[in-house]
């Protein structure tokens, strides 16, 4: 009993956690901070999926989006290092009056959220079956194995783009001597 | 015994266990390398220097905690407990012995990997906190040697997962009754013990805080027990990567009846620490783009294609 007791506050408890960091993710100024708060509401976004018994995909959503995205995103975001100037800009581009008709549109849609929640399958968190990483890896190579290809095809697309933008130029092309050529 | 005693008596002996040993690791690091260099190392206080762990807590403690005014405050603060949070963290989910270990996870591997992979956010929020130049290049190389490190990190592992056909570490261990995966996964070790040198950033993968260039990286502008937390930070994941080399190449607490399996699985762990302390004495340190280029060009191609022969074996 006390399991279970516990096991509720837990979930609640990250599901509170992930709402309040989304909505300061949202209204932040610093882009750092921003990305902190999203970091944040993916790692307890994380502790629910493992609650739900998803352990697989908990494990995912730290090593990929936590791990892996986010620091890409971080990482650019330190590169260009914006500091108080574009907080500043950032404050001044979100006055008071833009927030109307996203909060409007955002509640209609929580007001469906909870509608669709509240019919007859309620939620029941606790005992749920929890799904191994075998399971899952048997059921992407099998019935899901074209999405798997699909999602290959997409990286590899990646890959080459990437490839392209960073091959390096031939001597005779590179840009130095394009600007001579312009100069001249 | 009560279980839920036992368990408790497992988490605070384990913790205690792991962050005094990162703490006489620093001393016996100096201590080595010292000795290897010719030279004596801290040997004044106490029997043979064992007590400078204490003169250096003493003094850490004594310092001014000081933030610098133009740093962001809060992320400052949080950075270094989180570099310690997340490789003290990841030895919840390590088996040192049966009935030893803190939690037995099925996913136990994956969350090795989760945990070192959320480690870099101590090291880009600790140098972009402090606003200083040579810490935000130091956080900068830090990022993209740590995710990249981490990649083949992670492939590196797939080879024992393919072997032993699970992600928790316990029956990874069993699995290796019948011989240790040292042997069918040597590539697999080395790719390994080369990305957990780079993942705790020592020598001689120690770019993000090269002293030579960039004073002393994303630590530049801490102090006292805030540079302590990071430094320690990084003893702690040494003890990690060998205690992970150990159960999962080889074989964990497994070995002969005339030593109890802790003893085992310790002497395996220490035994590695040394190796890594002996590397980070001998090898000079490459240069940034040369350490990126040995990652992508030579050790993620070598650790796909142990995925492959491994794979390959498996089926025939």
């Amino acid at each position: 009993m006390i399991w279970a007791y516990l096991y509720n506050i837990v979930f609640y408890a990250s599901c509170g956690v992930t709402v309040v960091a989304t909505l300061l993710m949202i209204s932040r100024h610093n882009a750092v901070h921003a990305l902190l708060y999203l970091i944040v509401s993916s790692l307890s976004l994380a502790i629910i999926f493992y609650l739900l018994g998803a352990a697989f995909a908990a494990a995912l959503e730290v090593i990929v989006y936590a791990g892996a995205v986010m620091i890409l995103f971080v990482f650019v975001v330190m590169m260009l290092n914006q500091g108080q100037r574009s907080a500043a800009l950032e404050a001044a581009w979100l006055p008071a009056r833009g927030w109307i008709m996203p909060s409007i549109l955002a509640s209609i849609l929580l007001a469906l959220l909870l509608l669709g929640m509240n019919s007859e399958h309620p939620l029941q968190p606790y005992g749920v079956h929890g799904v191994a990483v075998k399971d899952v890896g048997i059921a992407l190579f099998g019935p899901y194995v074209l999405v798997v290809e699909l999602a290959s095809f997409l990286l590899l697309s990646g890959l080459i783009g990437a490839f392209h933008i960073a091959r390096k130029m031939p001597s005779h092309m590179d840009q130095n001597t394009l600007d001579e050529a312009g100069n001249g | 015994m009560d279980p839920l005693v036992n368990s408790l008596l497992n988490v605070v002996l384990i913790l205690l266990s792991v962050v005094f040993g990162a703490a006489l690791l620093t001393w016996l690091e100096r201590r080595l390398l010292g000795i290897w260099q010719d030279r004596y190392g801290p040997n004044r206080v106490g029997p043979f220097g064992t007590l400078q762990i204490v003169a250096d807590m003493i003094k850490l403690l004594m310092k001014q905690d000081w933030v610098p005014p133009f740093a962001d405050r809060l992320i400052f603060i949080v950075a270094p407990a989180f570099a310690m949070f997340v490789v003290v963290a990841a030895f919840a989910v390590i088996p040192m012995a049966p009935g030893v270990g803190v939690v037995d996870l099925n996913i136990g591997l994956l969350f090795f990997l989760a945990m070192t992979s959320l480690g870099v956010y101590a090291v880009m929020f600790g140098a972009y906190a402090s606003d200083n130049k040579y810490a935000m290049l130091g956080g900068l190389r830090a990022a993209a040697q740590m995710v990249s490190y981490e990649v083949f990190m992670g492939l590196s592992l797939m080879g024992v997962v393919m072997l032993a056909g699970t992600f928790n570490l316990r029956e990874l261990v069993l699995a290796q009754v019948d011989g240790w995966f040292i042997g069918p996964q040597i590539i697999g070790f080395f790719i390994f013990f080369m990305a957990g040198i780079a993942e705790s950033h020592r020598t001689p993968f120690d770019l993000p805080e090269a002293e030579h260039e960039l004073t002393a990286g994303f630590h530049t502008e801490y102090s006292g027990m805030k540079f302590a937390m990071f430094f320690i930070g990084e003893y702690v994941s040494v003890l990690m990567s060998a205690a992970m080399i150990t159960v999962l190449f080889f074989g964990g607490w497994l070995g002969p009846d005339w030593l109890p399996p802790i003893a085992w699985f310790l002497l395996k762990t220490i035994t590695l620490v040394l190796l890594m302390i002996l590397i980070r004495g001998s090898l000079p340190r490459p240069r940034y783009d040369q350490l990126m280029a040995f990652g992508w060009k030579f050790m993620l191609p070598l650790s796909l294609l142990n995925l492959i022969i491994t794979g390959a074996l498996i089926l025939i």
